[in-house]
């Protein structure tokens, strides 16, 4: 199997002083694939975002995305994270187009071809329900639309990779359930590489097809899961023994990893 | 009686109230106009000296927003220049702070020395005391930038400049904004004080020589004068902040 995203023996150090975010990180990420990491707070997830945006430059091993070494900011990728991060004086549609205000090739197109980006853009808001609302600005908007916004946001530039890093963690229980099915729906509609950093296990068996268990902090991986459920997964599914005992094996992983750290924890205290 | 607790007439109530009761203790205590004029005396002698008043008030309007424009301009670019490096903003701060706590009268006599008497030494001492709050404010607004925000533009292979432009300035247009209802005020304070000194012209010159001959309804009519060129000017200041960057206030709407 080919890999779109690989980290082989990745450890990062933030400060240099031997204490790693991160550390003999392997793995790998085949094209297309939506992958979810998952863990306990402080495990490293957004380290391994930074890294694969090219924002960060691992303290040793190596990073590669689309088969070159990551060596600098890449422009294949898009990101969302749980602040919306929506500028507040752009309306949501010239929101969703400041990518193609700074990624080439669209930079410098986008005088001559604002319109047709524009049209695009509408499109995109069109997909997940906010067409009605392109006009408004940011804070006219509830915080599940504001989130979409920036979901389009980070996918307009078409990216090959999309990077979410607890995109849905600030949402109330039913909005996130609904932004789950339309995640689902614009990566089944035009398949692009997912990395999803969460804490809810829920939502990373319902959407990915592999979920990754990372340790408490230094962040290693603990764990691969194939999720084998059948695809178009409809919020049903989640109701299924299938799909409670999957996530109950992952908290199970998760909590015995978390016992593990304890007794170090506190002797690292006193 | 609604108009009477609304919030749109409360300041005209309370400036009434405040020239109301001005008069009455001076009245009721027969103060010399030599020594603390009433509201009519100083209405007076504005009417008197309408001339020479205008004359000296557009002198100093000239020289405040001169000076102001210049504290703009330098303001605002520090304020960038600080803002954007973290470097440049450890090395300038303590020195920034410094230079905002002396008091800008003690530099009149210096700039009389090198300038002379007249409107330059005016000019810049209303720049002296109205860049410091621009500089201060608009690096706040670029150093409080998100890092996620700097994160989604930074991977997209945005430059520095990119970034600046794109987000880092008109994030801290509000904060440039508030800041210039301060520094035109501040401005005011500079031109005023340094016409005092050094100058022939100016209403500070005016209540100056007006003091010196015992006129003092005329010097505070200069002062009544001096407040509401400031108050007219953070109005206009005040609009423009709203046209521009009415995004930032109507988060409560």
């Amino acid at each position: 199997m080919s890999s779109f995203v690989r980290f082989e023996d990745v450890a990062l150090s933030y400060r240099n002083d031997g204490e790693f975010a991160i550390e003999d990180v392997t793995l790998s990420i085949a094209p297309n694939e939506f992958v979810a990491v998952v863990g306990p707070s402080g495990c490293g997830k957004s380290t391994m975002m930074r890294l694969c945006s090219g924002l960060r430059r691992p303290t040793r091993g190596k990073v590669e995305v689309a088969g070159g070494t990551v060596a600098g900011p890449l422009k294949i990728v898009g990101m969302a994270f749980q602040n919306p991060t929506l500028l507040p004086w752009r309306t949501t549609l010239d929101n969703v187009l400041l990518p193609l205000e700074v990624v080439e090739p669209y930079r410098r197109q986008f005088a001559a071809k604002r319109r047709a980006f524009a049209e695009r853009a509408m499109a995109l808001l069109g997909t997940v329900g906010l067409a009605e609302h392109a006009d408004k600005f940011p804070w006219q908007l509830s915080g599940g639309m504001q989130q979409r916004a920036s979901i389009c946001r980070a996918l307009i530039h078409e990216p090959q990779l999309l990077m979410l890093d607890e995109p849905f963690a600030a949402l109330d229980a039913f909005t996130r359930e609904e932004l789950w099915c339309v995640l689902r729906d614009l990566w089944a509609a035009k398949p692009f590489t997912v990395i999803l950093v969460t804490h809810d296990l829920r939502e990373a068996v319902f959407l990915a097809d592999t979920v990754f268990v990372m340790s408490p902090r230094p962040g290693r991986i603990l764990m691969r899961k194939t999720i084998d459920l059948a695809r178009p997964r409809d919020l049903e599914i989640t109701y299924t023994d299938g799909f409670i005992r999957l996530v109950h094996e992952l908290r199970e992983r998760i909590g015995s990893a978390r016992q593990a750290a304890e007794p170090h924890r506190q002797a690292a205290g006193r | 009686m609604s108009w009477l607790t609304s919030t749109r007439t409360a300041p005209w109530l309370m400036t009434a109230a405040i020239v109301i009761l001005w008069q009455a203790i001076c009245s009721a205590f027969d103060v010399s106009e030599f020594i603390f004029p009433s509201p009519i005396q100083v209405a007076r002698a504005l009417a008197e000296y309408t001339g020479p008043i205008a004359e000296h008030s557009a002198q100093t309007l000239f020289t405040t927003v001169a000076g102001f424009a210049i504290g703009v301009v330098f303001g605002l670019a520090l304020g960038v220049a600080v803002g954007s490096s973290p470097w440049l903003y450890s090395a300038t701060y303590p020195l920034l702070v410094a230079f905002n706590s002396i008091p800008k009268v003690a530099f009149v006599p210096i700039l009389i020395v090198w300038f002379g008497i007249g409107a330059v030494p005016a000019v810049l001492t209303a720049f002296l005391i109205s860049f410091f709050p621009i500089v201060v404010n608009v690096a706040t607004g670029l150093a409080t930038l998100e890092p996620e925000l700097e994160d989604v533009l930074r991977a997209l292979g945005a430059s520095r400049f990119d970034i600046l432009r794109k987000v880092g300035l008109p994030r801290s247009m509000p904060y440039f904004f508030a800041s210039l209802k301060v520094s035109i005020t501040l401005a005011f304070v500079g031109s005023v004080i340094s016409e005092t000194v050094a100058s022939n012209l100016g209403i500070g010159y005016l209540m100056m020589s007006a003091s010196s001959s015992n006129r003092m309804a005329l010097v505070f009519a200069g002062l009544v004068v001096v407040s509401v060129l400031a108050m007219l000017m953070y109005v206009v200041f005040a609009w423009l902040e709203m046209r521009i960057t009415g995004w930032a206030h109507r988060r409560g709407q």
